[in-house]
């Protein structure tokens, strides 16, 4: 599912933020990412969906090689993709139907087609109830649950979070990770960063770790 | 190998359902009107900032399309204004009153004569003892000295200087007539006022149109940067620029229309308000000259312009602003 080989990434100014990468995911999947911060979890899943470019190195997604995929191009990868945010990235002028029927609205489905998928993803979710309220009067866990609804609405082959539990407390964050878990029984490819070291240990899933913008260690398959 | 051939296949599948999907015309209009009327509800959302943007633009287009109709009623009134334009045609002293008559009815019937009114020696003398206050001198002549006169007015369309000294040449051809006279001064003064006129407007109306371009693009780049953080994250979840284009392109096309129709009332109104007065003015000398204004060709063209205006202005500013919004 992501093929990364001889990745670096050296941002403007010279800071070199990833080194030398390599791994290989498989289709269907599930991961996590770890590191201190500063150690370029961030960059590797900006990498991904195309919001930062590769300075060496060939990036594939699916089978495809993104590294220097035109710049017109890149909305439809990204559609591909459901990216969940730290600070989720919620619209807090829309509903939290409107909210997760943005990536519908914009692969242009068609009315009826999007009240059903959204209702659908809102359920998996337990949000139901809550499609008619604003985000701002959701607690912080219901926002998070929100933008995973929003991420996953499109079906998409892969998911990636950026430390989806960074603000929650352990209750919350083992809810939201057993979610991921579920969206990965059914096919998607799943990589989460995060540095919250004793929820993944509890978790059996394989963790790339990174230090310095280097791979330190990896139970994932490394090339 | 086998896999990643089928995963190509299924990704290649994937494409053309997307491509379907978003070449389907139903879809298409369907989510044109959506985004059409998104950009609507969010100017009723704010409507008095709004209003205000679009009376601004209102006036801007009121003031060259009100400054063109009254040009325009003035082209009118200087065709019909009548004895201003009109040709004096001096007939032989041997044509007959019967001759004058029939003379004067052939002529009524050219293209280029709007009307002909014949002047009698016995109505012009009448006339002219009235006037001149010599009526004791004439009184004293055996014979009235006068000739008869046609007043010819030109048609419309003939009032220019070549058009009328033309008319003029063909009167000097005909047998009866000893002398035309036409006023060519006063109408090639008229239409070199009429012609800076025309030019001023249309000068104005450029100015007041990149006023109103420039006031648009304004107004969509302090939306754009208003809307920042919708911009970001529909691009992050795969919008195309055109998706996020949409809107802003719409919500311009609004102001324009709204200026538009604003603007088409201000000079309805504008002209009610000065019919009154113009036609009394006209009554005084003795003509039923109205304003006139086609209140639905103006709509039409005041719609159009403002729509094009709209939509031009919300292109350039988001042809600026929108690229640099990139998530980071």
């Amino acid at each position: 599912m992501i093929r990364f080989t001889n990745i670096s990434k050296r941002y403007p100014g010279g800071y070199e933020a990833l080194s030398n990468i390599s791994f290989h995911m498989e289709k269907g999947a599930m991961a996590f990412l770890t590191g201190h911060s500063g150690a370029g979890k961030s960059t590797l899943l900006k990498l991904i969906a195309l919001i930062e470019r590769t300075t060496r190195g060939q990036l594939f997604l699916d089978g495809q090689n993104v590294s220097r995929i035109g710049k017109r191009r890149i909305p439809y990868i990204r559609r591909k993709i459901g990216f969940i945010f730290q600070e989720h990235h919620l619209l807090f002028d829309r509903t939290v139907f409107d909210n997760v029927a943005l990536p519908l609205i914009i692969a242009g489905y068609r009315h009826q087609e999007i009240g059903r998928r959204v209702r659908a993803a809102l359920d998996k979710l337990g949000l139901l109830k809550k499609e008619r309220l604003y985000p701002i009067t959701l607690s912080g866990g219901e926002q998070q649950r929100v933008g995973i609804a929003r991420a996953v609405v499109n079906k998409p082959m892969l998911l990636l979070a950026d430390e989806p539990t960074g603000n929650l407390d352990p209750d919350l964050s083992r809810e939201i990770m057993a979610l991921f878990a579920l969206f990965n029984d059914v096919g998607v490819s799943v990589l989460i960063a995060s540095h919250d070291i004793p929820l993944i240990e509890e978790l059996d899933y394989p963790a790339l770790s990174l230090e310095h913008g280097r791979l330190a260690g990896s139970v994932v398959d490394r090339e | 190998m086998k896999r990643s051939r089928k995963n190509q296949r299924q990704s290649q599948h994937h494409w053309h359902a997307q491509l379907r999907r978003l070449l389907s015309p139903r879809t298409f209009l369907q989510r044109h009107a959506q985004v059409a009327l998104d950009s609507l509800g969010r100017l009723y959302r704010n409507r008095v900032a709004s209003l205000m943007t679009a009376a601004v633009i209102a006036i801007a287009l009121a003031m060259p399309a009100g400054l063109y109709l009254l040009l325009d009623n003035l082209e009118r009134l200087s065709g019909t204004w009548d004895g201003q334009a009109s040709m004096s045609v001096f007939l032989q002293n041997s044509v007959s009153a019967s001759a004058a008559d029939r003379l004067a009815k052939s002529v009524r019937e050219w293209p280029e004569v709007h009307s002909v009114q014949l002047v009698t020696p016995d109505e012009a003398l009448q006339e002219f003892s009235q006037r001149s206050g010599f009526a004791d001198v004439l009184d004293a002549l055996d014979e009235n000295p006068l000739p008869a006169v046609l007043v010819v007015i030109p048609a419309s369309g003939y009032t220019d200087p070549a058009a009328a000294s033309a008319l003029r040449e063909r009167f000097s051809r005909l047998p009866e007539t000893a002398l035309a006279q036409l006023d060519l001064q006063w109408v090639q003064r008229l239409a070199a006022i009429l012609d800076i006129a025309r030019r001023g407007i249309l000068i104005t109306g450029c100015l007041l149109a990149l006023a109103v371009l420039l006031m648009i693009g304004n107004t969509i780049r302090l939306e754009i940067q208003n809307r920042r953080e919708e911009i970001l994250v529909t691009k992050l979840i795969g919008a195309t620029n055109g998706f996020v284009r949409r809107p802003f392109l719409y919500c311009g096309l609004w102001y324009g229309v709204l200026g538009a129709i604003i603007a088409w009332l201000l000079v309805e109104t504008g002209f009610w308000l000065l019919s009154a007065p113009v036609s009394n003015l006209a009554g005084l000398y003795q003509s039923d000259f109205h304003l006139e204004t086609l209140p639905f060709q103006l709509l039409w063209i005041l719609v159009m312009g403002g729509m094009c205006l709209g939509l031009l202005g919300s292109w350039l500013a988001v042809g600026r602003h929108l690229d640099a919004i990139e998530p980071t």
